[in-house]
């Protein structure tokens, strides 16, 4: 604890605005407590990276809070429950709080006001194999809370040593406006720590560092305090610089360890694993209290009057929470995130999900219409700026020309989005959207393209079984017909033997004919002379 | 004079050696051209191209004895790309074999089927399962869209389906036709 740790620098960043001040001046709120329940939860069931999880319920089932109403699916897949007890309402398509304005499946619960529990009973995870910890974690629903919402329990792996190094406990909370994992470090921190030793048991990790830029002193002397009570061993609180994007697993590993990850690797070949401290706080509820994740914090914040924190439960829309802040006339849209990184929403009605940290509220006098793109100049500011040392215009340059290969080559998919090579682009080129757009159409060729190898493979298959039952039609033909002159033969053979006896006995006769001359000229007097051929002289 | 040609030649025959060894050593098996040529193909085996198949296809082309824009699934990419490989000139679409569609998979009415196992036995990539007199399915995931199922089928139970646009396929458009910036 004595803060003395040496510290390093990620390549790049920027010091963009951090606006965070507002939201932070109230405690969370339940937002429960402040506002009757929603009309209806509509609770996505593909919330997390992975599978789809398929629906456990059916229009007209009566549910529970806490229920899983989602079933993983596949091994990259986590689990999604009620939000609240009462009624299926349907199991149908919805808007998803998606850039694509595309709907997918979401269960709909029509609350019943009781809000009751499903029985909730602590896990026994000390007395656990990791295998059954791991699936706890999966069937609890906890994921990556820092937005990447990635299945938690693929993580919590000590890698193939056998125990990691260091585990990476990420409270940097780098993008303007968000304030969540921040007040949530200042008002749980004993959860946030709990959480933290519970994830460096499970990985068996030498150290926890856990990382929170110094413009949240708050929260950094909470998180302190709460070391200093639960007495966990070998967790560090670790004030780092503030520089936009210290919360990048990559930037954070490199600050507090100073291990470059390589472009196209993973911090565990490295001894390293990352959570964010949201993740931490899901993780000791699951594991501790039996409680499945339904809620999280959620930021409101940008043009509304009253930014603030809430816990909110899946399902519930935002324009509902929006509400409760004072949301200024001139608003426009929604974005799901930050202004760096964040997504625009196609509507106000979409559900808070498991990847809301934050609701960003925005107008044409706060996030202003970006001027037109000009041509790039090859000014390089881009390149100085990215976090992952990538060369941004190359990427732009190829992305832009549809090169994807050549795209690739320059690492694309080690970019983060996260928007400072167009923050500093004098040009005002939206890099990140030719990123974005190069990426997925990337990743529809290889799936494409694995389609088509299946696809060829499965018909080279059909061709050489065909072939080979042909081969086989034909040699069982063959085989039948051996038999049936086999057959035939045996049938026939009475017959065939006397036919050849008279044969044979002509045949003798005829020799015999012809080695004795013809005593008395019988019946058949023409004896044939002596073969000629057999005389002839050479 | 004597020495230099004496090591031209020493040159030229080690050289030779080597050269020929190396072709026996890395010897490819296979035709490279036309598994090059074949990966661009869509593997739909669907045979408008008029070849049995995707394979041979690329078999005539590479022999010289096919166009290249004779692949309808594979659509005008399909052309461009293959242009590319063999240096020939791009060509839209031959029209006679027909055109580019959006990528469906078939899907089997399974109150109507009478299990006739028909569409099994045209499937070129077994995509159809089923047994004889039990109702059959198509598995979307394995299906290419060839549409050879459909002909067969004695009671018209196939038809084609579009494979919509879903959260998890969609794309990101070109920013040329939709700038959304939310950078501050
Ligand atoms: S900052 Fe913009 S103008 Fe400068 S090199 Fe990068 S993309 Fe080009
Ligand atoms: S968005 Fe990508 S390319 Fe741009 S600075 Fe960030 S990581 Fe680098
Ligand atoms: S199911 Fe029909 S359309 Fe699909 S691959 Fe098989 S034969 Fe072709």
């Amino acid at each position: 604890m004595t803060a003395l740790r040496q510290l390093f620098r990620f390549h790049g960043g920027v010091k963009p605005a951090y606006n965070k001040e507002p939201s932070t001046t109230q405690p969370i709120a339940d937002f429960y407590a402040l506002a009757p329940l929603p009309a209806e939860f509509v609770i996505p069931l593909h919330q997390s990276i992975g599978g789809v999880p398929h629906p456990l319920v059916a229009a007209g089932e009566q549910v529970k809070k806490g229920q899983l109403i989602g079933a993983p699916d596949g091994y990259v897949s986590s689990a999604v429950h009620a939000a609240t007890s009462g009624t299926v309402k349907a199991v149908e398509m919805r808007l998803m709080p998606h850039t694509s304005g595309l709907s997918a499946l979401c269960v709909v619960i029509a609350p019943d006001g009781k809000d009751e529990w499903i029985e909730r009973q602590p896990v026994p995870w000390r007395a656990m194999a990791p295998d059954e910890v791991r699936d706890a974690l999966r069937d609890a629903g906890v994921v990556g809370l820092g937005g990447a919402v990635f299945p938690t329990y693929l993580k919590v792996n000590p890698g193939k040593k056998g125990k990691l190094d260091t585990l990476v406990i990420n409270g940097a909370e780098c993008e303007p406006f968000i304030t969540c994992d921040d007040m949530q470090m200042r008002e749980q921190a004993e959860k946030v720590v709990r959480g933290a030793a519970i994830l460096r048991d499970l990985t068996q990790a030498g150290q926890v560092l856990i990382g929170i830029e110094d413009n949240k002193p708050e929260a950094i002397a909470a998180m302190q305090a709460a070391v200093t009570q639960t007495g966990e061993a070998k967790i560090e609180i670790v004030p780092v610089p503030t520089r936009y994007p210290a919360g990048g697993a990559k930037q954070l590993i490199r600050v507090l360890t100073g291990i470059e990850v390589p472009h196209g690797k993973r911090s565990t070949d490295y001894g390293v694993q990352c959570f964010n401290t949201g993740t931490a706080c899901a993780t000791y509820e699951a594991l501790e209290l039996g409680q499945p994740l339904i809620s999280r914090v959620v930021t409101v914040a940008g043009n509304v009057l009253r930014p603030r924190n809430f816990v909110v439960r899946f399902g519930t829309p935002m324009k509902d929470v929006v509400a409760l802040c004072g949301p200024k006339p001139d608003s426009d849209r929604l974005i799901m995130g930050g202004p760096m990184m964040g997504f625009a929403m196609p509507a106000d009605t979409v559900p808070v999900v498991k990847a809301t940290n934050c609701i960003l509220v925005g107008s044409k006098a706060l996030f202003p219409p970006p001027p037109p793109e000009m041509p790039c100049i090859r000014c390089g500011e881009c390149a100085k700026v990215c976090p992952s040392d990538l060369a941004p215009f190359e990427m732009y340059w190829f992305s832009r020309a549809k090169l994807f290969g050549k795209a690739q080559e320059y690492h694309l998919f080690d970019c983060i989005e996260c928007g400072c090579c167009a923050y500093v682009c004098p040009s005002r080129i939206p890099l990140v959207d030719y990123y974005r757009f190069a990426k997925s159409e990337i990743w529809a060729r290889e799936q494409e393209k694995s389609a088509a190898d299946e696809a060829r493979e499965r018909y080279e298959f059909r061709m050489l079984r065909e072939e080979r039952e042909k081969q086989e039609k034909a040699a069982k033909l063959a085989a039948k017909a051996a038999e049936t002159k086999a057959k035939l033969a045996a049938a026939a053979t009475p017959e065939d033997a006397a036919k050849k006896a008279l044969i044979a006995a002509a045949m003798e006769r005829a020799q015999q004919a012809t080695q004795n001359p013809p005593a008395p000229p019988a019946d058949n007097a023409e004896a044939p002379p002596a073969p000629p051929a057999q005389q002839t002289p050479s | 004079m004597i020495a230099a040609i004496l090591v031209m030649a020493l040159g030229a025959v080690v050289l030779g050696a080597a050269l020929g060894y190396a072709s026996i050593k890395f010897k490819v098996e296979g035709d490279p051209l036309v598994e090059k040529i074949d990966a661009i193909l869509p593997q739909t085996q669907c045979g408008q191209c008029g070849f049995p198949g995707c394979k041979p296809y690329a078999e005539a082309i590479a022999k010289g004895e096919a166009d290249i824009n004779c692949c309808p699934p594979g659509g005008e990419e399909g052309i461009r790309k293959l242009a590319d490989l063999l240096g020939r000139e791009f060509k839209p679409l031959s029209e006679e074999h027909g055109v580019e569609k959006p990528k469906s998979v078939a899907f089997i009415d399974e109150n109507t089927c009478i299990g006739c196992t028909l569409c099994m036995q045209a499937c070129p990539v077994d995509a159809i399962v089923g047994a004889a007199k039990q109702m059959h399915t198509i598995v979307p995931k394995l299906c290419t869209g060839c549409e050879l199922c459909l002909e067969p089928c004695p009671v018209d139970c196939i038809t084609m389906v579009p494979i919509p646009e879903t959260v998890a396929n969609w794309k990101w458009k070109y920013p040329t036709f939709a700038i959304k910036k939310v950078t501050a």
